[in-house]
């Protein structure tokens, strides 16, 4: 393989830490676009430029540029939000985007539809209310997860502090970011030589590729922490968080037709105690930064690092790294990686109503008026909000008198759960897809809703209305929707055309397996039918449809992500 | 005298060749016949004008090159195509590598020996990058590409059913277009490096006693034969594209066309503009035959030839555009109203009915009993309409662009057409035929020096000279620094011709652009607000020799960037008002300052 750095590795080293040409970039007014070496590095602000793929084609017969405009997603931390958060983010989606919010599956905000000449009012709109988009995307730490869920102990209090304690700890330190959106001041040239203590983590050219972090507190999987570059499992014991089980190395993205690129699932490295989870994060991530592979951004990924030099090797260099002596891993257990619906109370006796929002487009389509109606209860509720990574929303910390009100809000708008859902439908996730995605190969959120009516139907026949059963679907085989851990993943390869994955692990412990490749709807139903009537005849108690399709041979199971593809061609 | 009374059967046809001729000619008019002869005349000079007394076309950089073309979207084709041109290059082969989106098909035919490296995407589509070279090679447009050697390499996914169809479709249509092939189509799947490779190889192999060998293949330049077509002679071109180019959420729609001038021998010269001879819309005709209560199929006589009146109306007489002549006669017909608004003579009142009426609209509003005859002689002639050329005939040999705005509008409560805007972009497809000749117009014409450097204004469909200004430049290879002020009501829909700006930006050929979007933001800015904008450097380029060009609206803009300019001049030049617009006066003097407003 060549040694060649990637063309990405000299952009940032050139950009004096992420300015680049951007300033420039923003005035030019004979293009709605920015350089192209800028638009690699608008992303670590926190920006994608993209366009309109609906009208790329007739754009350029009219001989006019095609439609940019820019994504915006907003770094939130463990998914917190304040009420004030929310409403600015309503204002700014209003005023300078496509007039949506959307929520993503790393508890994150973006934004559609944004052009370059509102960029700047946008992005200084969003920090505002104290909230940014540095690092939201780029080769460096995205959004940390933390669960949103609450039990009867502190703990998830203890472990989302914990989750942005390590966000807060991997933000980039350069200032480019302030200079450029916030007219902040310009600090004497962040150049070369003192890059070191400009960026004391990442340095002069960042990490190799993406970085993911999560943490999550069994039994419930919500942050799907085996699909993260670095986890922390809470480990509780009679009620007290003790540590946490460090896991690293899992990924979903992998290009279709190169076996080399698969989706894989993190390893477990061992135990550390809370006051040790930032050096230990801070040895993975240097580690990475030093050993990941800068040549090839396909191979880049800490997965990869991992499986070409193996776990031990890996655990040797972070416990040399850190001084951390990370013990054996603490017993614990997953029983799903969905959201749990509904109204919960917590320790405190406060309240919590996670609200189910398809695909996490928060917009109002015609009598199910999502952004009105979050609006409202914006204004009046005292508590918080928390992004789900299942791109719901829960309204938490409700006092006892506010419920009732929120309650008739979500019944004025049409937004309550029971107006809307099915039980395959409360476990389903799509990816942005069409038109915004410059990668997608295929429909996503524009088409999972249509396509998941017409199952419902078929589940109701095989007696199965009310069993949850996890559908993601992604527009192309990145995996933004982390499809290869649904029992039903669906993969676009071209325009209406999906991979179909069966046999995943319903707590996102286990991944799916190719079952057909390149079909559209009429064939993914014909598929599925048989398998849902024999799942409904044949299961064993409480057993998962993904279980049950490997307890069967219907699929086989992957062990690992190095044998995604064997599996693929075993199954033939 | 009709057609099938002329003696064929003494001519050197054969029977099958004079039935044609016979069917092809009967029913023509004395005019069309004088015109079909001398347009045979004109294919004869042609056709027995022998290849090697042909001056040859400029010479083209495609001769003694590898030029390697790419359509690509992932990057895979891409980097195949840089490995050739790279091993080329090192071979000392001169080489031309390029993406399908920046190749100027028209070079193709200079072209001696190709390399395509091609994807295919979507469901057997082109990549987005190859779309239109594709479109275009697939259109009636598409040249003869004899004696030209070309090989292509298809890459693809074999699990789509359309496996590698682009190059499949590509490799066989230069073979029709009458190219040679070099090599069998080399098609790769996913796994496309090592396919790729031998490829490569067996290209490069066969590259060395090819491009010594080949020289470019002759070009025949127009030849100019008698009769030239002229106003009184017009052509009839084919219509080659009609394409809307304001985007979707535009509140006008603006079109490109491009007509074929192939065979006429006629020249133009960039300012020129082309005179475009129409009909009436239908549904106008039927409405104003309607209106006066009268029998379309009633016989006429206009300019001493004799035909129904509906045809009178659709192809001889002005319906849209409304005359004082028409004016006064139609007050003759009846309606004292009209007459005394007329006998006032108040002009604003005149001009109001002149300019914000049609026909229709005086029929109308002012009813009066008319027969045939009297609507007839009432009518002015229908004029032809000029269209400011918008392409480059050196880039361009055989082809006449226009940029027409189409006029749609509703007044007193129905809708109304421009007829000749209306004919270009509703009733003419490509492939159908409109009668145009050139008006030179040496008024507004490039400079003699390529090293002057000019100033170009042209807001909306002004922008059309312009295009050919530039395209003409840089086809020349002119030193001088070219700058163009460009405006419209939105970026996002109204950029006309963006993409080739932005080109001409790159390549250097347009060294400055100054925008004025007017609806973008709550205060209007038009092309005068960048003019006093920019103002310093502006008298900077007048005061070292810069020429300075209108073209566009006549009732507004036209004013408007005069005045801004004399404040340059005054601001920058510190002077009065007054010797500010005396220098303006110069400037047009010495032809430096020229105009063309409508
Ligand atoms: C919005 C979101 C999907 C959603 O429906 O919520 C999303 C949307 C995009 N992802 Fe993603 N990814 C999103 C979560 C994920 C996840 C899930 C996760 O992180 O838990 C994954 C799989 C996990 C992983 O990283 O392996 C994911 C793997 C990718 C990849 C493949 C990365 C890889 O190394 O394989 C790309 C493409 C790339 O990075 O080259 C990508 C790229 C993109 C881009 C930015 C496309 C691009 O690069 O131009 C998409 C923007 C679409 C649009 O128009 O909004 N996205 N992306 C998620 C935003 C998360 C966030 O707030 O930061
Ligand atoms: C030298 C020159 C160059 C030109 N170059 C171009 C060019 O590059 N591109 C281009 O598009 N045009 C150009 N024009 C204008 C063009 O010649 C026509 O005038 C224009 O296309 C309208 O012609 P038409 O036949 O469609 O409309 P007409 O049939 O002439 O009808 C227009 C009539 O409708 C009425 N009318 C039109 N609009 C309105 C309105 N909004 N409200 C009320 N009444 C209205 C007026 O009475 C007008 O007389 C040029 C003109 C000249 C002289
Ligand atoms: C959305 C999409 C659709 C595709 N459709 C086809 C197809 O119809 N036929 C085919 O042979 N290959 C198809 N391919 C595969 C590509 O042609 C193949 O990946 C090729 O290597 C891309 O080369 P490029 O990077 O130069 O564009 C498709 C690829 C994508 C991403
Ligand atoms: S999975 Fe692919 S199509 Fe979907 S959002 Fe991510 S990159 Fe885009």
């Amino acid at each position: 393989m060549s040694r060649i750095l990637s063309d990405v590795e000299r952009i940032k080293a050139a950009s004096r830490h992420l300015r680049g040409t951007l300033a420039e970039s923003l005035a030019d007014a004979v293009t709605g676009a920015l350089a192209e070496d800028d638009t690699q590095l608008s992303k670590f602000h926190g920006i994608y430029q993209q366009d309109d793929r609906d009208q790329r084609s007739e754009r350029k017969r009219q001989r006019l540029e095609p439609a940019y405009s820019f994504m915006i997603r907003a770094r939130v931390p463990a998914g917190i939000c304040t009420p004030a958060q929310w409403l600015n983010m309503d204002r700014v989606a209003t005023e300078k985007a496509n007039g949506t919010i959307r929520l993503t599956t790393r508890q994150a905000f973006q934004l559609h539809g944004v052009i370059k000449s509102g960029l700047k009012a946008a992005i200084a709109g969003i920090n505002r209310e104290m909230m940014d988009t540095l690092a939201a995307c780029g080769d460096v730490n995205r959004n940390v997860m933390a669960p949103t869920l609450y039990d009867l102990t502190d703990v998830h209090r203890q472990v989302q502090a914990d989750a942005r304690r390590l966000s807060d700890h991997l933000t980039p330190a350069t200032n480019a970011y302030h200079e450029i959106w916030l007219d902040g001041t310009k600090l004497p040239l962040e150049n070369d030589d003192r890059a070191a203590d400009v960026e004391p983590i990442y340095g002069r050219t960042y990490l190799p590729r993406k970085f993911k972090s999560a943490f999550v507190v069994p039994p419930q999987n919500d942050t799907d922490i085996y699909s993260q570059d670095l986890g922390f499992i809470a480990i509780v014991e009679n009620g007290q968080l003790v540590g946490y089980n460090v896991t690293v190395g899992g990924g979903m993205g992998m290009a279709h037709g190169e076996p080399e690129t698969y989706p894989r699932l993190a390893d477990i490295l061992g135990f550390v105690t809370p006051d040790n989870i930032l050096a230990v994060a801070e040895a993975v991530v240097t580690t990475q930064r030093d050993h990941g592979d800068r040549t090839n951004r396909k191979h880049a990924r800490l997965k990869y690092t991992i499986d070409d030099r193996g776990i031990d090797w890996f655990r040797a260099e972070v416990v040399e790294r850190s001084g951390v002596a990370v013990a054996a891993p603490r017993k614990f257990a997953f029983t799903s990686n969905g959201d749990v619906y509904g109204w919960q109370a917590d320790a405190a006796g406060a309240w919590h109503y996670t609200l189910f929002i398809q695909n996490g487009r928060v917009a109002d389509t015609g009598d199910r008026r999502l952004l009105a109606g979050l609006r409202r209860i914006a204004a009046l509720h005292h508590g918080e909000f928390r992004l789900t990574p299942n791109q719901n929303l829960t309204i938490s910390s409700v006092r006892d008198e506010d419920r009732e009100s929120i309650e008739s809000l979500l019944t004025e708008f049409g937004i309550e759960n029971e107006l809307q859902a099915s039980a395959l439908r409360l476990n389903s996730l799509a990816c942005v897809a069409f038109p915004t995605c410059g990668l997608a190969m295929a429909e996503s959120e524009r088409y999972l809703p249509s396509l998941i009516d017409t199952l419902e139907g078929h589940l109701i026949d095989a007696g199965l209305g009310n069993e949850p059963i996890t559908i993601r679907m992604t527009g192309c085989p990145n995996g933004c929707a982390r499809p290869y851990i649904g029992e039903i993943g669906l993969v676009g390869k071209g325009p209406g055309t999906y991979n179909l994955y069966l046999g995943a692990g319903f707590a996102g412990e286990r991944l799916g397996c190719l079952y057909r490749e390149n079909i559209g709807e009429t064939e993914i139903i014909e598929a599925l039918l048989p398998l849902f009537e024999a799942f409904g005849a044949a299961r064993a108690d409480g057993e998962h449809f993904g279980d049950f399709l490997v307890r069967t041979g219907v699929v086989r199971e992957v062990t690992a992500g190095r044998n995604f593809h064997a599996a693929e061609v075993a199954h033939g | 005298m009709r057609a099938s009374t002329a003696p064929l059967l003494t001519l050197p046809l054969d029977g099958g060749q004079s039935e044609r001729l016979r069917q092809a000619l009967a029913g023509l008019t004395p005019d069309q016949l004088q015109w079909v002869s001398g347009y045979a005349a004109g294919l004869a000079a042609a056709a027995s004008v022998p290849a090697q007394a042909a001056a040859p076309s400029t010479l083209s950089d495609g001769a003694n090159t590898l030029t390697v073309l790419y359509g690509s979207q992932t990057g895979n084709g891409k980097g195949v195509a840089e490995r050739l041109a790279a091993r080329a290059k090192e071979k000392g082969f001169g080489v031309s590598l390029q993406s399908l989106a920046d190749y100027k098909p028209s070079q193709l035919k200079r072209e001696v020996l190709l390399s395509f490296v091609i994807s295919t995407h979507g469901e057997g589509e082109p990549p987005d990058d190859a779309e239109l070279f594709h479109e275009y090679l697939f259109s009636k447009k598409a040249p003869t590409l004899a004696g030209i050697r070309y090989s292509v390499l298809a890459l693809g996914d074999s699990s789509y059913i359309n496996f590698c169809q682009t190059g499949r479709e590509l490799d066989q249509r230069l073979a029709d277009l009458g190219a040679l092939r070099l090599q069998p189509l080399a098609e790769c799947d996913v796994d496309y490096e090592e396919v790729a490779d031998r490829w490569v190889g067996d290209v490069l192999a066969r590259v060395p006693d090819l491009i010594s060998a080949t020289s470019p293949v002759p070009q025949l330049r127009a030849v100019t034969v008698a009769p030239r077509f002229d106003k009184n002679r017009p052509f009839h071109a084919e219509v080659l594209v009609n394409q809307k180019i304001t985007g979707r959420h535009s509140s006008k729609d603006v079109r490109h066309i491009e007509l074929s001038l192939e065979g006429s021998g006629l020249h133009y010269e960039p300012g020129d503009a082309l005179a475009v001879i129409v009909r009436n819309p239908p549904a106008l005709v039927q409405q104003l035959i309607s209106a006066v209560g009268l029998d379309g199929a009633t016989p006429v006589d206009v300019a001493g030839e004799s035909l129904s009146l509906e045809t009178a109306l659709s192809e001889k007489l002005e319906i849209t555009a409304t005359s004082t002549g028409f004016l006064k006669a139609w007050a003759a017909y009846g309606s004292g109203e009209l007459k005394s608004l007329l006998e006032q003579g108040d002009r604003a009142v005149l001009s109001e009915l002149v300019d914000g009426h049609q026909v229709i609209d005086i029929v109308r509003r002012f009813p009066a009993t008319v027969d045939a005859a009297g609507l007839a002689s009432s009518l002015r002639k229908l004029g032809a309409r000029s269209y400011s050329i918008a392409s480059s005939q050196r880039a361009n040999p055989d082809e006449v662009h226009l940029t027409v705005a189409a006029v749609r509008y509703d007044a007193f409560g129905s809708e109304h057409w421009g007829a000749a805007s209306t004919h270009l972009a509703d009733r003419l497809g490509e492939g159908d035929r409109v009668f145009v000749y050139v008006e030179p117009n040496s008024r507004f014409h490039l400079p003699a020096d390529d090293s002057a450097d000019i100033v170009m204004i042209g807001p909306g469909t002004g922008v059309a000279p312009f295009r050919a200004f530039v395209e003409e430049r840089a086809e020349r290879g002119a030193q001088g620094r070219n700058w163009l002020f460009f405006g419209d009501r939105t970026f996002g829909s109204d950029f006309l011709y963006q993409l080739e700006w932005q080109r001409h930006l790159k390549s250097g050929a347009l060294a400055r652009l100054d925008l004025a979007f007017s609806r973008d933001q709550s205060e209007k800015v038009y092309v005068q607000d960048r003019i006093r904008a920019q103002g310093k450097d502006l008298y900077e380029w007048i005061r070292s020799g810069a020429s300075i060009y209108i073209c566009g609206d006549s009732k507004h803009m036209a004013g408007d960037v005069e005045q801004a300019l004399v404040d340059v001049i005054a601001l920058h030049g510190n002077t009065g008002a007054a010797e500010a617009k005396a220098r303006l006066k110069e400037l047009r003097r010495d032809g430096r300052y020229q105009r063309d407003v409508y």
